[in-house]
């Protein structure tokens, strides 16, 4: 960490909150401050300069048209490639998620170059659109238990060599490649198109992000009831689609 | 059937159109399938297509349409119009084109008709009944898993009304209303305010990054702005375009239904009903289809309230008794609600700090987990019984979206 409190960065919330993704936000904030650290969350607006000097930043998903958008301001402001260049955390989603590749599709039809953090690029699926709940099982690397979350893209994102899949779907689709994998990650950037939102469900990736900013192995634990009783819910709801 | 007024009778194919679609409504109501509007539309249109361009035909058309209140603005509209003459209306919120369709096959001495259409069929329907007057009130984030991108309906709606010789009678506090709308020759702005603004941080013409100084908006890049206002919602008032102030008497609670009356208002003038007239008749709508009522249950007294949207619970936080007033919360993700709970997220419920709170419906999890986050205190029950059980006492205030709503008032008989 840069200095004695938690330096939370939500990007782009004018563009890229379509889903709640305030959400993400919202749990490590509470996390971080259950465990008694200091956090400062701030929220950068697409006409403000991205801070450099953040531990962990969180980018969501959105519509077409602020998805590329949020990708020319991302590209011409340089500073989350900066701020990772700096060991910075990155959790991102959905359009977030496919910002932080080579390429997407834009809602032009056309090609738009991302910030090339994660070695995927994304293209805009044939088949229809993909809704509902995901049962995924977690890169056993990161030493999380399964993932849960609610999808619902077009995208289909195609993962490089660099690039290892977050987790490996048992139910719904994921990057919809047809290969059961689900997100990407890279050392410290990691991509989802799961909703939620992802960390309410899944407070564990949360937990995850602070011991990375943290660099420690282990929090003091939390009360993590509610969160377990809805996991438990959602898993069983994945597995019997309706 | 009869036809009065001033036109041509319907033709044999629509006569026949309508009788069968009144039979297949009774047929529905006798299995008990609810009121059948629905299922008589869907035969009747299915018999002679036209069928909703024919029956319109006859009437002096207001539509409404927008995601938070447009069933009690078209019963408030109603009302006001009354005042000039018989009104048939979808009041029950019927809003697709069977729905109307049906309704409006039942108003054959009616003069004005009051539509209330569903957000993503407004471009259809406004071709099809050559209204008079649209009156469009907010859009904002509903149904994300199936619904149209909020923005794309903005879009949608102002292709659809390009061409449309209606008056379009639209809030001008709204950024994506005032794209929809500016395309139409003919806009009475209403200042109606719009509480909920997430959704229109980027500017609906270039998508430059809107300032908002004040009530004011406007995006420095491309120079669309917030269009100049001639009926306003000031407070508890109306403003009128030759400056007179309107006292607003509603039984209907809360600053939402103060600015759906000012749309109303301004599309009564439209067809000469003075503000005063129109608003002491919108005085007498109580509860619309269930919203607002107040039940007995278990011996203690319940406010029923719908939201279903960020936008819609914003405006009902702000409406709701001041803590220590107990409040169940109940939400529901079937099919009608959007299966995506992530919008729990976009509501400050923070706001509820204080009240004691119970939480029910299917997603009572997921709401939970909201709460926890959000730090505040609250107890998950299995039913609205047991909430209204363990509640403390003095009136409560009961929140549920869309479908939790109709499970509540089966469950408390309303």
């Amino acid at each position: 960490m840069s200095d004695s409190s938690l330096r939370l960065v939500w990007i782009y919330p004018d563009l890229l909150s379509t889903y709640g993704d305030q959400g993400n936000a919202l749990v490590v904030e509470r996390r971080a401050r259950q465990r008694g650290l200091e956090v400062s969350r701030v929220d950068i607006r697409s006409d403000q300069p991205v801070p450099t000097s953040g531990d962990i930043y969180l980018i969501g998903g959105g519509e077409d048209r602020p998805q590329r958008l949020a990708a020319e301001r991302l590209r011409r402001d340089g500073g989350l490639n900066r701020a990772v260049s700096n060991g910075a955390i990155v959790f991102s989603v959905c359009a977030g998620y496919q910002i932080l590749g080579h390429e997407f599709v834009n809602d032009l039809g056309e090609r738009e170059a991302g910030l090339g953090l994660l070695d995927v690029v994304s293209t805009r699926g044939e088949a229809e659109r993909c809704v509902g709940d995901v049962l995924a099982d977690i890169d056993s690397r990161l030493g999380l238990p399964p993932l849960t979350g609610f999808e619902n893209h077009q995208g289909v994102t195609h993962l490089g060599p660099s690039a290892q899949p977050f987790a490996r779907v048992r139910f719904g689709n994921g990057n919809g490649t047809g290969d059961g994998t689900e997100g990407a990650w890279n050392d410290t950037v990691f991509g989802t198109y799961m909703h939620g939102p992802v960390l309410a469900r899944n407070p564990q990736i949360a937990d995850l992000m602070l011991k990375l900013a943290l660099d420690v192995n282990a929090l003091p634990p939390v009360d993590d009831r509610w969160y377990e009783a809805l996991r438990q819910e959602r898993i069983a709801a994945a597995t019997q689609p309706a | 059937m009869t036809m009065a007024g001033n036109s041509e009778p319907l033709s044999p194919r629509a006569k026949l159109a309508v009788t069968a679609g009144r039979a297949a409504a009774a047929a529905s109501r006798a299995v008990g399938r609810g009121s059948g509007s629905v299922i008589g539309g869907k035969v009747a249109l299915r018999l002679d297509p036209d069928l909703l361009a024919r029956l319109a035909g006859h009437l002096d058309v207001v539509l409404v349409s927008a995601t938070n209140g447009k069933t009690t603005t078209t019963r408030l509209i109603a009302e006001a119009l009354r005042a000039s003459g018989p009104v048939v209306s979808n009041a029950l919120g019927a809003n697709m084109p069977a729905g109307i369709t049906s309704a409006l096959a039942g108003g054959s001495d009616a003069r004005f008709g009051v539509i209330e259409v569903d957000e993503k069929y407004l471009a259809g329907v406004a071709r099809d009944v050559t209204p008079k007057a649209i009156a469009l009130l907010n859009l904002s984030r509903d149904q994300l898993d199936r619904a149209a991108e909020t923005r794309m309906l903005a879009e949608k709606w102002r292709e659809g009304l390009s061409g449309n010789k209606a008056t379009v009678i639209a809030n001008c506090d709204d950024p994506l209303i005032a794209w929809a709308a500016s395309s139409s020759p003919n806009v009475v702005w209403v200042a109606a305010g719009q509480e909920w603004k997430d959704d229109a941080w980027s500017c609906p013409s270039c998508g430059g990054v809107l300032q908002r100084p004040g009530d004011d908006w406007l995006c420095s890049d491309c120079g669309f702005r917030r269009p100049m206002p001639t009926w306003a919602l000031s407070g508890d008032y109306v403003l009128d375009p030759h400056g007179s102030a309107w006292p607003i008497h509603l039984q209907l609670p809360g600053r939402a239904n103060k600015a759906n009356a000012a749309t109303s208002a301004a599309v009564a003038a439209h067809f000469g009903v003075p503000p005063q007239v129109a608003l002491e008749r919108m005085y007498q709508v109580q509860a619309v289809a269930g919203r607002y009522d107040v039940v007995s249950f278990e011996g203690r007294d319940l406010r029923l309230l719908l939201a279903k949207n960020p936008a819609g619970w914003l405006e009902t936080f702000s409406l709701i008794d001041p803590p220590p007033t107990p409040v169940i919360l109940s939400v529901n993700a079937r099919g009608a609600d959007g299966t995506d709970t992530s919008w729990l997220w976009d509501v400050d419920y923070t706001r509820l700090a204080g009240h004691p709170i119970f939480v029910i419906g299917d997603r009572r999890l997921d709401l939970a987990v909201r709460l926890e986050v959000a730090g505040l205190d609250f107890r998950v029950c299995e039913t609205v019984d047991e909430a209204v059980g363990a509640a403390p006492p003095g009136r409560i205030e009961v929140i549920a979206n869309y479908t939790a709503f109709q499970d509540l008032r089966r469950r408390v008989g309303n």
